[in-house]
């Protein structure tokens, strides 16, 4: 009885899966355009396995920041202000406890984080229940936790940290197989094989399903460009990492963030929820969502992450000072909307807000390492953000 | 009689697929024609082309309007030659007056200095026109559809409009509303300015229009001269769907079991004015596999009732019980009502339906997601499934389960809401106005999906407007007027002289 029919299945043309994914493709395009211009303008620094790996670091913070703010995006273009007041608030008060008041690291990093989540039961409670638009509450927890930053802190600057809280962002995963030496740290090209193939397998796995299931559309070749260049760029970039000092410990917590957030948002029933609120609020609510809980979900979310950021920043600086932060937010926010995020909501990816992440990480190191003014970093980047957005609305008129 | 406009071989293509192929569209000077087709057979785009929204350039053909040959690059450009054309969805500022809506872009003004004076002298005059009796200094948002309608008229007639193209402007309107607007139509004909009217109402365009042009598939299938109302409704079906259309209606033979569901004295107030009673006293009961009409004008309470229902989606104050089965239930969110079995389609698919951003398989999972997945992760497979059976099931138009629902014709994006609901494998169906703004044939599907599911022994509750529609499928009806239940009719015995003598008498009674 079991027979199996040979389901013809109908696969996009190449230009067709191009320009429908156009958006998703365009970015991934200019950060490499953009990293190779560097690559050239710097005469090759950029990609030097020392920069790659302080790539990451410097930008863990905005990595960290910016994966919350997706989340606070999609729900309906709501952005959270206060992240970088909140991410000071929080490194004061570590650093009091720890400096000051001699407390356990791993007890005071898990203090700062439950503050942080305190912080956002309250922001939470006023956007999502009471409905105060979130620009305005967070406008006021910019300013409160600010100012309460400058009472901790008494104005002043908190240092040294203890070097086990240092480790945090500047600290390596000791290398597991010492045997070429000391100059090449062979753990990262041992992971990135090991996650290279769980990859492969996992992606053929998925296109099977597809294509039995006739819900893939993406041609073969396509498939094989995208998965190669995956591989290729994980395997080059665990090659930079092994050729300095290895695995930084703030990557692999960034990997463990990213990875989660993504199913998070791609596979789990609350993160479609944030999408279908952000899509139509209304529709969603008659679907059966309870959208308040979303919202305040997200703004719970994302002062947590606020106080991981901190936390992360004042270890890398070795210090908790009261101007910490300062447009954290901002930087945030555009990585967001470079990444493809909708203003209005329902549209984006973690992936995307990474990318867009990465293209300001890289405008930044790429124009210091040039000895470009920090003014006319600003500068640049604020035109780099305008017309990735512009793009976005372009290709989407386009599209209609 | 004199040719106003003449469209000829209007060719307009969206990117690979051609919305107007060699259209020829002529108009006489002085009459109201209708301009009648299926969704997407090309009638908005065809008026598109004429006012400028399409500007010159991006179609080929030529437009011949007053014996000119005419290249309109904007609307601007129409409207300097008195071609104005009011759209399905309104465009007006709701937080502005009527008068500086009527002037909008047109201002009363002396070197950019507004004369409000003149512009709400020449308001009250334009208004006195158009029959509106409202002080023109009235802020748009406090004027119900019908009224809207009128005010976008009259910003139309300040324009001094010779040619006026309307798109489906009865189709949120009461009938009173609708005739109002018809008999406006006709005082304006008297006056030498000549109509194009859009609509999918055959009534209203048999009573009113002098020549039907019928669209179908982006070509002009014929021009009919009306001469007094001797053409039919069915004539005009035919030449629409390009086939006989036997039946409106697919038959049903109904298998009615027990009381199913019941709401007892049911009261809702306004939510935003504070003692305002919208639902008062309501009493209905759904049997099993019974479809029960709710008939009434717009506004009589229809919508309000059927969302408080739902999981008290609407209104506060609210009072009265409701039973499934002989048990009484709470239905305190949307969330309990779904979990109850109810299900309610909305009247407005496009505000409060779909996420038209999202393709078809997340919409139709939308109100499902916990039996699709596992310790909140998503089954991708179940997911998936789901969205091609009923893709399949409903006969959802689309080019895969992938699809943006905004690209979808309205027909097809309602079948995606029904969809969802369908999924949500509900015992009780609310459905608000299922067929609004769809063509005769996507009509027809979802008829035919409701009359299946009420053969499935499902209790629906179908509210419509349009009254052939629940006489044509509906086993029982109440009618509905001002909040209250003024009438109970059944299959047998209603018709559209005895509702509106329902709501007619229970007016009578209250003044």
């Amino acid at each position: 009885m079991e027979t199996v029919k040979a389901k013809p299945v109908k696969f996009e043309s190449i230009g067709f899966a191009l320009k429908s994914n156009i958006r998703q493709y365009a970015m991934l395009i200019a950060l490499i355009v953009i990293m190779l211009f560097f690559q050239i303008a710097t005469n090759g620094i950029l990609l030097v396995p020392m920069n790659v790996t302080n790539l990451i670091l410097q930008n863990s913070y905005v990595l960290i920041l910016a994966i919350g703010m997706t989340l606070c995006i999609l729900t309906g273009g709501n952005i959270d202000l206060s992240v970088g007041s909140v991410a000071a608030f929080i490194s004061a008060i570590v650093g009091t406890l720890i400096i000051r008041q001699k407390v356990d690291v791993t007890v005071s990093i898990v203090i700062g984080l439950i503050i942080g989540a305190v912080i956002g039961l309250w922001q939470g409670f006023w956007i999502a229940y009471v409905r105060i638009p979130a620009f305005i509450v967070t406008l006021a927890g910019m300013l409160m936790f600010r100012g309460l930053t400058n009472t901790i802190l008494k104005g002043l600057t908190l240092s040294p940290f203890p070097k086990s809280f240092q480790m945090i962002s500047s600290g390596y995963i000791p290398d597991l197989f010492p045997f070429f030496g000391s100059s090449f740290n062979l753990t990262p090209i041992v992971v990135s094989v090991i996650l290279s193939i769980i990859l492969l397998y996992f992606q053929i796995k998925k296109r099977r399903n597809k294509i039995k299931n006739e819900t893939e559309l993406i041609p073969r070749s396509l498939f094989v460009t995208q998965i190669l260049f995956t591989l290729v760029a994980i395997n080059l970039f665990a090659y930079a990492l092994a050729a300095y000092k290895g695995i930084p410990i703030i990557l692999v917590i960034l990997g463990v963030l990213i990875g989660a957030y993504h199913f998070f948002t791609t596979k789990t029933v609350p993160g479609r929820y944030i999408y279908a609120m952000g899509g139509n609020e209304k529709a969603a609510k008659l679907s059966g969502i309870n959208t308040n809980k979303v919202l305040f979900f997200v703004y719970l979310n994302m002062s947590v992450l606020a106080a991981l950021a901190g936390i992360a920043f004042s270890a890398r600086t070795d210090s908790a000072f009261p101007l910490l932060g300062t447009n954290f937010e901002l930087d945030a926010i555009a990585a967001c909307f470079i990444g493809g995020a909708s203003a209005t909501g329902g549209i984006g990816s973690v992936v995307g807000t990474i990318i867009g992440a990465l293209v300001m990480g890289v405008l930044n190191n790429g124009m210091s390492i040039m000895g470009i003014g920090i003014d006319w970093q600003m500068t640049i980047k604020g035109f780099v953000l305008l017309m990735a957005v512009a793009f976005d609305v372009y290709s989407k008129n386009k599209a209609k | 009689m004199q040719t106003i406009l003449e469209m000829r071989n209007i060719t307009k293509c969206f990117g690979s697929v051609k919305a107007l192929d060699n259209v020829n569209f002529q108009v006489e000077a002085g009459e109201i024609h209708a301009l009648v087709g299926e969704n997407g057979a090309g009638k908005s785009t065809l008026m598109n082309v004429l006012s400028g929204v399409h500007p010159y350039g991006t179609y080929s053909g030529e437009i011949i309007y007053q014996g000119k040959h005419c290249i309109f690059r904007s609307i601007r450009d129409s409207e300097k030659n008195g071609i104005v054309i009011i759209h399905q969805e309104l465009a007006l500022i709701p937080y502005l007056s009527i008068g500086e809506n009527i002037f909008l872009g047109n201002e009363r003004a002396k070197m950019a200095v507004i004369d409000w004076e003149k512009t709400h002298w020449d308001a009250t005059q334009i208004l006195r026109k158009v029959g509106l009796k409202e002080n023109s200094h009235v802020l748009i948002k406090d004027l119900g559809v019908g009224k809207q309608q009128l005010v976008e008229i009259a910003k139309a007639l300040a324009k001094n409009v010779q040619l006026l193209i309307l798109d489906e402007p009865t189709a949120a309107l009461n009938e009173e509303d609708a005739d109002n607007l018809l008999r406006l139509l006709l005082e304006l004909k008297k006056t030498g300015i000549t109509s194009i009217l859009i609509s999918h109402k055959l009534h209203e365009v048999i009573k009113v229009a002098d020549s039907i042009t019928i669209l179908r598939d982006g070509a002009t299938i014929e021009t009919l001269k009306v001469n007094h109302g001797e053409i039919s409704e069915d004539r005009i079906i035919k030449g629409m769907v390009g086939r006989e259309l036997v039946d409106r209606f697919p038959k049903r033979r109904p298998r009615i079991g027990d009381v199913y569901f019941e709401v007892r004295n049911w009261n809702v107030d306004d939510p935003l004015i504070d003692g305002r009673r919208v639902i008062k006293d309501v009493n209905i009961k759904v049997h099993k596999g019974e479809i029960v009409g709710i008939a009434g004008l717009m506004g009589s309470g229809r919508t309000e009732f059927a969302m408080s229902v739902f999981g008290k989606a609407y209104g506060k104050n609210i009072s009265g019980q409701i039973f499934k089965e002989g048990q009484e239930i709470e239905l305190n969110n949307v969330q309990q009502a779904i979990n109850n079995g109810l299900a309610y389609v909305t009247e407005d698919r496009k505000t409060a339906g779909l996420i038209a951003i999202e393709d078809i398989k997340h919409n139709i999972s939308l109100s499902s997601l916990k039996k699709i997945s596992k310790r909140w992760i998503i089954n991708d497979h179940q997911e998936n499934e789901a969205a091609l059976t009923y893709r399949q099931k409903l006969n959802i138009k689309s080019s895969s389960i992938f699809q943006k629902v905004q690209n979808l014709s309205g027909g097809n994006q309602q079948k995606v809401v029904l969809a969802k609901w369908i999924f949500a494998a509900p015992d009780i169906l609310i459905l608000d106005e299922p067929t609004r703004g769809i063509d005769v044939g996507a009509k027809y599907e979802i008829y035919t999906i409701i009359n299946h599911l009420a053969e499935e022994g499902k209790a629906i509750i179908f509210i419509s407007s349009e009254l052939p529609e629940i006489l044509g499928i509906c086993d029982r009806i109440y009618v509905m007027n001002e909040g209250r239940i003024v009438g109970e009719l059944m299959k047998e015995e209603a018709s559209q002289e005895s509702i509106m003598k329902c709501i007619m008498q229970s007016n009578r009674g209250r003044y």
